[in-house]
């Protein structure tokens, strides 16, 4: 075979010039789609990781209908006290469980005792709540980070912090709708100042759970969510299909579930956006595809014409028509593995290159995002074997029309 | 492989040399054609290239085939060298019905028994005048590296282009071209060499350095050579000459020069 790669190696050197054309659009191809893969997938994941690290957990459980309702936080919808009990005994089982937290999630109207604005509260374990989502507390810019939340304290996001000019330490009160319609209002000293972020509850306030329960006046335990850390966050289908066979015994009188399960996907708008990153990368692959196809094909095509008289003296000899193919496709092969090769050097550098620049840019309400793009070994692996399966393809039409040339007529040619 | 009446092509040279001898009683001539005749279809007007060829040509001859353009020359090669198939007769060379190969078992046939020299030399331009020789025992018929390296080195020795030997088909003139194309054409130790017009591009004192080249490759390694020529000085060096006219191969002449 290597006899086979030697000759092919030469005839492109031959012809340089379209050799060098050929392999530098290969190579483009090849720098714009990891440039983009490792960009938009650095993007995505820092995106991703803070939804889920910090705010929604890789997975949430609620009572059935809940989510649909979510903007009213509804507080007749909560799961009750044994339910959640249940719910946690199940979780505390399962091995691809991390960690979860339960929650009350609730509405109220904050006072500085000047001002008075509303805001969402969820009511945490702080220790649960910092094991689901480890980077809320990075998420603390101003005042104390430990506990999470003390009792008799509250975090408060940056926005209302702004607004009423509120910082920590300041005395406030809080004033909540209970389930039975009646009010009830408490102090508590702001603890920090939460960062915003996108997304659903990027703008929440944060409690302890206890605190959450005697303003709400709860006496049962119930709650309004479960939050789930998955040990493997790419095994979340496989986990949301086991818990919801698991919960699914868990009935109402009619015999009907009565807890729904939802991903992070489906309760953050995110995850429309990384479902655009994953179409246009995929658009990406697939104009890869499209050069390296139309180019190694006409150069193929082009090479295939120039040497017929070639070819005829080959066949003559008596080569046998599997190694005229071989030959050509050997060469489309080398183009492919050249441009796949300079394209991922080429793309490792610049993607350096970018690390160490720490461009910023902005991302809906949150500004100074920093890109830093890393490529992933599979997407290198991805790149380069399409780009050297797709240019052997590109040789095989006209590698099988240079093997089945009748000898005399291409001998004949001028 | 297969002969007309069955039996394996390659039967002869199969043979231990003892019976090949026998055979040898049976099958004296290394190319036999009775009654050949080539038609091609241009168009609606069918053309007959060949018609009724009927010649043979025993083993080590230096054959020549002469004739003006559009004769049937290079047909008639063509058909020898089991590139075409003839459309009615019966053409055999060594011993195979060429009709009978397709278009695999006539390249294998071609690699084993059969070398070319071309008018145009048609060297490999990215290959080196050595490795060029080397292209049909690597390319064709695999031969471990040792063996093809002595080989070709006998061949460069053979045909006098050693010092040439690293050199590429674009740094050689045009007799040193077609010495290379000599000693690749011999490589395989070809029982037949064919040659279409090998001396057309070359200056006469080339031209019959080339041919005196190839009938002492024929006397050091046996191999018959049929070659085409329209060149008058040149069809002098051949032992035999076939006459082409439109077509028709004329009856075998004994060469003045050889008696």
């Amino acid at each position: 075979m290597g006899r086979v790669f030697k000759i092919a190696a030469r005839n492109l050197l031959r012809y340089r010039r379209r050799t060098l054309l050929t392999t530098m659009l290969i190579t483009i191809g090849v720098v714009a789609m990891l440039l983009f893969v490792s960009a938009s997938g650095s993007f995505k994941a820092m995106m991703v990781g803070q939804i889920t690290d910090s705010m929604l957990g890789h997975l949430q459980i609620h009572k059935k209908g809940y989510v649909s309702s979510i903007d009213s936080l509804p507080l007749t919808m909560n799961m009750k006290g044994d339910v959640a009990r249940k719910i946690e005994d199940t979780l505390d089982k399962r091995d691809n469980v991390e960690a979860w937290s339960p929650r009350i999630k609730l509405g109220a109207m904050f006072s500085n005792y000047a001002e008075t604005t509303s805001i969402r509260i969820n009511g945490v374990d702080p220790e649960r709540e910092v094991a689901t989502c480890p980077d809320l507390r990075d998420r603390i810019i101003a005042g104390e980070t430990e506990p999470l939340v003390e009792r008799g304290k509250i975090l408060i996001p940056e926005l209302i912090a702004k607004g009423l000019k509120v910082e920590p330490g300041a005395a406030v009160v809080l004033v909540a709708t209970n389930k039975d319609g009646s009010v009830n209002g408490i102090n508590f000293v702001v603890q920090g100042v939460l960062e915003g972020i996108s997304g659903p509850g990027g703008r929440d306030g944060y409690m302890h759970i206890d605190d959450a329960r005697e303003l709400l006046r709860m006496e049962d335990k119930e709650i309004s969510e479960i939050v789930v850390r998955l040990k493997d966050p790419k095994k979340l289908e496989q986990a949301l299909a086991d818990f919801e066979a698991t919960l699914s015994s868990l009935t109402n009188q009619e015999g009907k579930p009565i807890l729904e399960i939802h991903g992070w996907e489906k309760l953050s708008p995110f995850a429309a956006i990384a479902k655009m990153i994953d179409l246009m990368t995929l658009f990406i692959k697939i104009m890869l595809v499209s050069i390296v196809l139309i180019s190694v094909m006409n150069v193929m095509i082009m090479a295939v014409y120039e040497r017929i008289r070639e070819i005829g003296t080959i066949a003559a000899m008596g080569t046998q028509p599997g190694s005229i193919l071989q030959l050509f496709i050997a060469e489309g092969l080398l183009l492919g593995l050249l441009g796949a090769a300079i394209g991922t050097l080429l793309s490792v550098l610049i993607i350096q290159v970018l690390q160490k620049a720490e461009l910023t840019f902005s991302f809906g309400r949150q500004t100074g995002l920093v890109l830093y793009p890393v490529v992933q070994p599979a997407d290198v692996i991805l790149a380069s074997v399409m780009v050297v399966v797709v240019a052997v393809l590109a040789s095989l039409q006209p590698a099988w029309k240079a093997s089945r040339m009748d000898p005399i007529d291409a001998l004949r040619h001028v | 492989m297969r002969c007309a009446d069955g039996s394996k092509a390659t039967r002869f040279w199969n043979l231990k040399v003892t019976d090949r001898l026998t055979h040898g009683r049976r099958m004296m001539s290394l190319v036999s054609a009775q009654s050949v005749n080539k038609v091609y279809r241009n168009g609606e007007v069918e053309v007959a290239a060949v018609k009724s060829a009927d010649f043979e040509i025993e083993p080590g001859s230096f054959v020549s085939f002469v004739g003006p353009s559009g004769s049937g020359k290079s047909t008639l090669l063509n058909l020898i060298g089991c590139l075409d198939r003839p459309t009615s007769g019966d053409l055999r060379v060594v011993d195979t019905d060429v009709a009978a190969l397709d278009r695999k078992t006539a390249a294998a046939f071609r690699a084993q028994h059969i070398g070319f020299i071309f008018q145009d030399f048609n060297l490999i331009p990215v290959l080196t005048a050595a490795e060029n020789v080397e292209y049909p025992l690597l390319m064709v018929q695999n031969w471990p590296v040792a063996r093809r390296r002595k080989r070709v080195g006998e061949m460069l020795e053979a045909v006098d282009i050693m010092a040439q030997a690293d050199k590429y088909p674009d740094q050689l003139s045009g007799g040193q071209k077609q010495r290379v194309a000599v000693a690749r054409a011999l490589a395989t130790r070809a029982k037949l060499i064919l040659a279409d017009e090998p001396t057309a591009n070359l200056d006469h004192t080339t031209a019959y350095r080339i041919i005196d080249l190839m009938k002492r490759m024929r006397d050091e390694f046996g191999s018959t050579f049929i070659f085409s020529t329209h060149d008058p000085k040149i069809m002098e060096a051949a032992e035999m000459i076939f006459t082409l006219e439109d077509g028709k191969v004329g009856p075998a002449e004994r060469s003045e020069s050889h008696g």
